[in-house]
């Protein structure tokens, strides 16, 4: 018995309700508060369809690529906190879902994917459309079931959302061969399903928050270094950062995952910290001497060179993953727990101590100098549309409605971490560990459904786009009226950039050659398309996007050749960022050869 | 800032504090670890694949079933790397899902490791009765004989087994075939 059901009064368990498998899958997402899913059919899971058919507890999106309905779980996730589920076949259904089953491991997103197999007798056969779905997801997912007795279905979909969504959450895969499917077996209830190897551990012991305490109450140049793990916790632990942030006065950094934890629009906010972050947050990354990492993982994209990573400071690091823990950084107190009552427990504590707390005013004044080096500045043209000007006229046209950002990956991702400020949690969906080209109109798809009534936008870029374009006919057909909001460079401005540091400008297949016309393109999949290259027709563009009915493509022209900066070149540290232009020689032998 | 945090997680399984580990440490040390598993389907994938993934070593491996009520298996590894390394292993061991405990047995004073194995010596005359009484001395059995071959049983510590192996070879060894280590705990106490 790897997990337990409580015994139930006599009167219930009387007569364990039997359904079929596929009608056992259906119930258990109800059961579960699964109101939207994504998904796609094939041969091994039409049984599964034949339940959802004629229901209407459970809403279908139907999408174009597999891919397209694990993204739009994930967006659908982290723009509600609740797990994303996410249904497809066998074979190339299962392998299509492996990119964002990664994606959702990287960034630990809960995520819950059925998958059909062939039956069970075919199992090991070379099969039509069979493939080894649980050998192939196993070094991917968080965790995976093959189903091989339709009695123990209903305990495994449970068990399945509470790995999903307790802990460090993450994607969990549930494999159900055909014949499964048709077999007829009793359905459990969630009650009492537990797994008694699995026991993550939520509130802190108390002498790791008594050292972190003390520590945080002498400290001269504290930082806040948060991340997605704020965001995962919930919004409980948003609060509690901004309460601890209150109490104590620190500056706050955070990662791009996690942005909107701590409100963009407070004076002691730093900005995002990292490769493309703010200079004030590198620079006080690096000289602090108290890091309080709070639901991070010292990321490379974060640390830069990690032998000259914060030398002068000690280190706090509060996750839910004891593995997150001197990883890659050692640290000096480490506290496993859940962002949200670590932090709880730290508030507590602190006030307990009564201790006059050092006096910031040196620290804060520092950062303010390097504040005051404006390490965003771009030179603005009014012939030809900045990409930060864009972005920057985007966030101040939409920063009053109740707006959702996704993006794709590259340099648009990058000016959008930079010129789109976040005031709350859960509003910015982005691919933050595995990078997923592709990853924001899906998602995208995924926020829409789950907020109908919100303004919902793919900061993109022409060639991330074109990855998962076929997801505007998802949007189409479901209503839901996404807007892709398209920097146009023409490049693939990333790579261009990284060629032009790395490889003496030779722009080895960068160039975004045969583009489509965006705007007809737009119309053939049904949705609208706006194209915009003046700068004094941008605002009144944008405005006709966000008041369009219906989903659009907007293609923004913009400056081809623009850097995405600051920047940390590889192999660097924190305190050598590029400010100004790239000449080329910023990046040493040894840098070259990193990511 | 002078004030150093008292060592911290020291009990269970949480990380130490890395504020008393030497940075400059990077011996590679040895190691066996006893991983207590729930015995479903892919558990041993799941912790090879892990070692292979994340770029470890595994030196040697045993698994069986050891409660066939609690469906609990019971893997051994040896392993080696530095200090840093060998404690990611563990916490990363720990975050597989049916992965219950995980006992360093290396580090404990109550570890004991064994290890069983078949050996086969092929030989006449002198060197056959040599083979014979260095077998005696390493209380290996000998559980199979033709007239020019013997095959023995022999357990122990690894090191004994690879003497014994070592001291066959010029006295005709054909083949070896050893279980990997098994380990447990001295005393009453469980794990």
């Amino acid at each position: 018995m790897t997990t337990r059901t409580k015994a139930k009064p006599a009167a219930e368990t009387a007569a364990p309700r039997m359904m079929t498998g596929a009608q056992i899958v259906v119930e258990a997402l109800r059961e579960q508060g699964v109101s939207v899913m994504f998904g796609y059919p094939g041969g091994a899971v039409l049984p599964i369809y034949d339940a959802l058919y004629g229901q209407d507890a459970i809403r279908h999106i139907l999408v174009r690529h597999e891919q397209g309905a694990g993204h739009a779980a994930e967006g659908y996730a982290r723009s509600t906190g609740k797990c994303g589920v996410a249904l497809v076949t066998s074979g190339p259904g299962a392998t299509n879902m492996v990119t964002p089953i990664t994606d959702a491991l990287m960034d630990s997103i809960p995520m819950v994917v059925i998958t059909g197999q062939v039956p069970t007798h075919l199992i090991g056969t070379d099969a039509f459309q069979e493939c080894d779905t649980t050998g192939i997801t196993r070094s991917c997912a968080k965790h995976n079931y093959l189903v091989t007795d339709v009695t123990q279905l209903a305990r495994i979909m449970h068990e399945a959302f509470y790995v999903a969504t307790s802990g460090r959450p993450g994607p969990v895969v549930v494999d159900i061969p055909k014949d499964i499917q048709f077999a007829t077996g009793p359905y459990v209830g969630k009650e009492g399903i537990t797994k008694p190897t699995y026991v993550p551990q939520r509130i802190p012991k108390t002498d790791a928050i008594k050292a972190a305490a003390d520590l945080m109450t002498k400290a001269w140049r504290p930082i806040f270094y948060t991340g997605g793990g704020v965001i995962n916790s919930g919004p409980r632990a948003s609060e509690k950062l901004r309460e601890l942030q209150e109490l104590t006065g620190f500056p706050v950094t955070s990662t791009l995952m996690g942005l909107g934890a701590f409100p963009a629009s407070h004076p002691d906010w730093l900005g995002m910290l990292g490769m493309h972050g703010s200079f004030e947050a590198n620079n006080a990354m690096h000289d602090c001497d108290l890091m309080i990492c709070v639901g991070a993982r010292f990321d490379d994209r974060v640390t830069g060179r990690i032998d000259a990573f914060s030398p002068k400071s000690k280190k706090i690091h509060i996750d839910i993953d004891a593995s997150s823990i001197n990883k890659i950084v050692r640290v000096d107190v480490p506290v496993v727990a859940d962002c949200a009552e670590a932090l709880d427990a730290l508030i507590t504590e602190i006030k307990a101590l009564k201790r006059k707390m050092p006096d910031l005013t040196p620290w804060r004044d520092q950062i303010d100098t390097w504040r005051a080096r404006r390490c965003f500045t771009y030179a603005n043209s009014a012939e030809v549309i900045k990409p930060q000007y864009a972005v920057e006229r985007l966030y101040a046209l939409t920063k009053d409605r109740k707006t959702y950002i996704t993006t794709e990956v590259g340099q648009h991702q990058m000016w959008a971490a930079q010129f789109y400020h976040f005031e709350e949690p859960n509003r910015w969906m982005t691919s933050g560990g595995l990078g997923t080209m592709g990853y924001g109109l899906p998602a995208a798809v995924g926020v829409q459904a789950a907020h109908p009534e919100a303004l919902v936008i793919d900061i993109a870029g022409e060639a991330s786009i074109q990855m998962m374009m076929q997801e505007l006919s998802t949007a189409v057909q479901h209503k839901l009226p996404v807007k892709v909001f398209i920097l146009n460079n023409e490049w693939m401005g990333m790579v261009r950039q990284w060629q032009e540091l790395l490889h003496g400008e030779r722009y080895s297949h960068s160039y975004s050659e045969s583009l489509p016309d965006f705007v007809m393109l737009a119309k053939a999949l049904g949705g609208h398309g706006i194209r915009c290259d003046k700068p004094d027709e941008l605002d009144a563009k944008i405005l006709e996007m966000i008041d369009h009915p219906g989903p659009v493509l907007f293609d923004c022209r913009v400056e081809r050749a623009e850097n995405c900066l600051p920047m940390i070149p590889s192999g660097s540290a924190h305190n050598q960022m590029i400010l100004g232009e790239i000449t080329g020689n910023e990046v040493g032998e040894a840098g070259r050869k990193l990511v | 800032m002078t004030d150093a945090p008292k060592p911290l997680g020291g009990n269970g399984n949480g990380p130490k504090s890395a504020y008393f580990l030497s940075h400059a440490d990077q011996e590679i040390e040895r190691r066996t670890l006893a991983v207590l598993v729930d015995n479903e389907p892919g558990v041993l994938a799941r912790v090879v694949g892990l070692f292979s993934g994340r770029g470890y070593n595994i030196d040697s491996l045993t698994v069986a079933e050891v409660d066939s009520s609690q469906h609990r298996s019971r893997i051994t590894i040896v392993t080696q790397g530095t200090a840093h390394i060998l404690e990611q292993i563990e916490a990363q061991l720990l975050r597989i899902v049916p992965v219950a405990e995980v006992i360093d047995i290396t580090n404990s004073k109550t570890g004991i490791e064994r290890e069983l194995a078949l050996v086969k010596v092929a030989g006449t005359g002198e060197k056959r009765v040599e083979a014979l009484r260095i077998a005696e001395i390493f209380r290996a059995h000998v559980i199979d004989t033709t007239n020019e071959s013997f095959i023995f049983e022999v357990t122990g510590a690894s090191e004994k087994l690879t003497q014994f192996v070592d001291l066959m070879r010029p006295l005709g060894l054909v083949e070896v075939s050893r279980t990997g280590v098994l380990s447990i705990k001295r005393g009453k106490e469980k794990g």
